[in-house]
């Protein structure tokens, strides 16, 4: 082994040591570049999935005072005396689809037994949180269209349709 | 003069072409028997003598070996069943279906497969209890305990990831619900969730991911941490520790040497 010299001016480095830090140097830099790659490959940047605008088609569909469950948008559309407005039908806690207990009244998640008001207040947990209100606005059609991308704040004016 | 099977195996195993496949020659000499162990690449990974105590069933209950043997029968029956199954939606229902009702023996590889898996979880942690109440983990395999941890949550994500193949309500439900579970860890929760199901919700991109774990990645890694999990074995000492043995079974026990494997 050559004589490592210490402690001098500049701390000279011997040729294999430069060389082997280069080397894992380099090694270090692509390692992180692979991790990046990986990482962005693995997340994907086009979605095939559903519009998270749902036409719900004309308002006099829904009679009042009914709750209607979309079952394949999971979404409420609810006729009340205020006007029409729409909820989330995934339960805030594991992501079950509830359904609409026309007898008791209320909103119920068959998973784990959360119960929610018609105005998606949470009457009784596991579910941290209220059921979320959805933008709901009517088209030049006239049809009800559903934002379920976009929530809005509950029972406020504008998060009614009224017709 | 006719000769019986015996003879004929031996003068099979006297060949040239038997003796270039298995080098460490017959006979029953404790070399020779060491030797089969040592120069196999499936069984070096064992020692070449063990104590007959150790082989006993009290000591261990066979729990890791049977661990193995459901995990052997896992892959010989998920290996076929890939055979029938396009990892796509809406198809992978109907192929589960077909499996089920029209494919020759697919319902009993199907059940075994499923069966085999219920046992593994269960071996696994009964597996687990025994080393902790017999005080196996203590020093020096305290890192092949983490070794099994390693293995147990293997075994778990296998069997979640397993879940969803069938593609039916059930399996739908419950990966929506257990990825949800992953959304609770705290900042980087969503992001694992997004990755899991490369996607929003629980579709055909969720199906090709949890398909792709659960026939190729999961499997590699248990293949991978189970041959360190059995090499640490072999280098501490045997499959379970003297100082875990009761001290009265210790005094009465005859400490026997047996070596293993035969011919």
């Amino acid at each position: 082994m050559a004589e490592e010299k210490r402690g001098e001016l500049g701390s000279e480095l011997s040729r294999r040591q430069f060389f082997t830090k280069l080397g894992l140097g380099s090694l270090s830099i692509a390692a992180v570049g692979t991790a990046a790659f990986s990482y962005q490959y693995l997340e994907p940047n086009v979605l095939y999935e559903p519009s998270p605008v749902v036409n719900a088609g004309k308002p006099d569909r829904y009679p009042l005072d009914s709750v209607t469950l979309d079952v394949n948008n999971g979404i409420y559309i609810i006729h009340s005396q205020e006007g029409y407005f729409s909820l989330s039908a995934v339960c805030t806690h594991l992501g079950c689809l509830t359904a609409w207990k026309q007898e008791l009244g209320i909103i119920a998640c068959p998973c784990h037994g959360s119960k929610f008001e018609q105005s998606g207040k949470k009457i009784e947990g596991p579910a941290p949180k209220p059921l979320p209100w959805k933008r709901v606005w009517l088209n030049d059609d006239g049809d009800l269209l559903v934002d379920r991308s976009t929530d809005v704040p509950p029972l406020a004016r504008d998060s009614f349709v009224r017709v | 003069m006719a000769k019986t099977a015996d003879e004929y195996f031996d003068e099979l195993q006297q060949t040239r072409v038997w003796r270039s496949i298995f080098r460490s020659g017959t006979g029953s000499s404790t070399l020779k028997r060491a030797l089969a162990i040592q120069q196999n690449v499936f069984l070096h990974l064992f020692s070449t003598k063990v104590r007959t105590r150790m082989l006993s069933f009290s000591a261990t209950w066979y729990l890791g070996t049977l661990t193995l043997g459901t995990f052997l029968i896992l892959v010989a029956t998920g290996i076929p069943l890939m055979l029938y199954y396009h990892p796509s939606a809406p198809q992978a229902y109907a192929d589960t279906k077909d499996l089920q009702f029209v494919v020759s023996s697919g319902m009993f590889l199907r059940n075994l497969h499923r069966w085999s898996a219920h046992a593994m979880v269960f071996l696994v942690f009964a597996h687990m209890f025994k080393v902790f109440y017999r005080g196996a983990y203590r020093t020096p395999r305290e890192f092949n305990w983490v070794i099994g941890v390693v293995l147990l949550l293997i075994t778990l994500l296998l069997s979640y990831t397993g879940y969803l193949l069938p593609w039916d309500q059930l399996a739908y439900w419950a990966i929506t619900v257990g990825s949800n579970i992953a959304s609770a860890v705290p900042i980087v929760g969503d992001k694992i969730h997004f990755l899991l199901l490369g996607g929003n919700a629980v579709n055909a991109n969720a199906l090709l991911r949890f398909y792709v774990l659960h026939c190729m990645i999961l499997p590699l890694a248990a293949i991978f941490f189970v041959a360190i999990h059995f090499w640490r074995i072999r280098k501490d000492g045997g499959l379970y520790s003297h100082a875990s043995e009761p001290a009265t079974l210790r005094a009465a026990a005859k400490d026997t040497t047996a070596v293993t494997g035969a011919r």
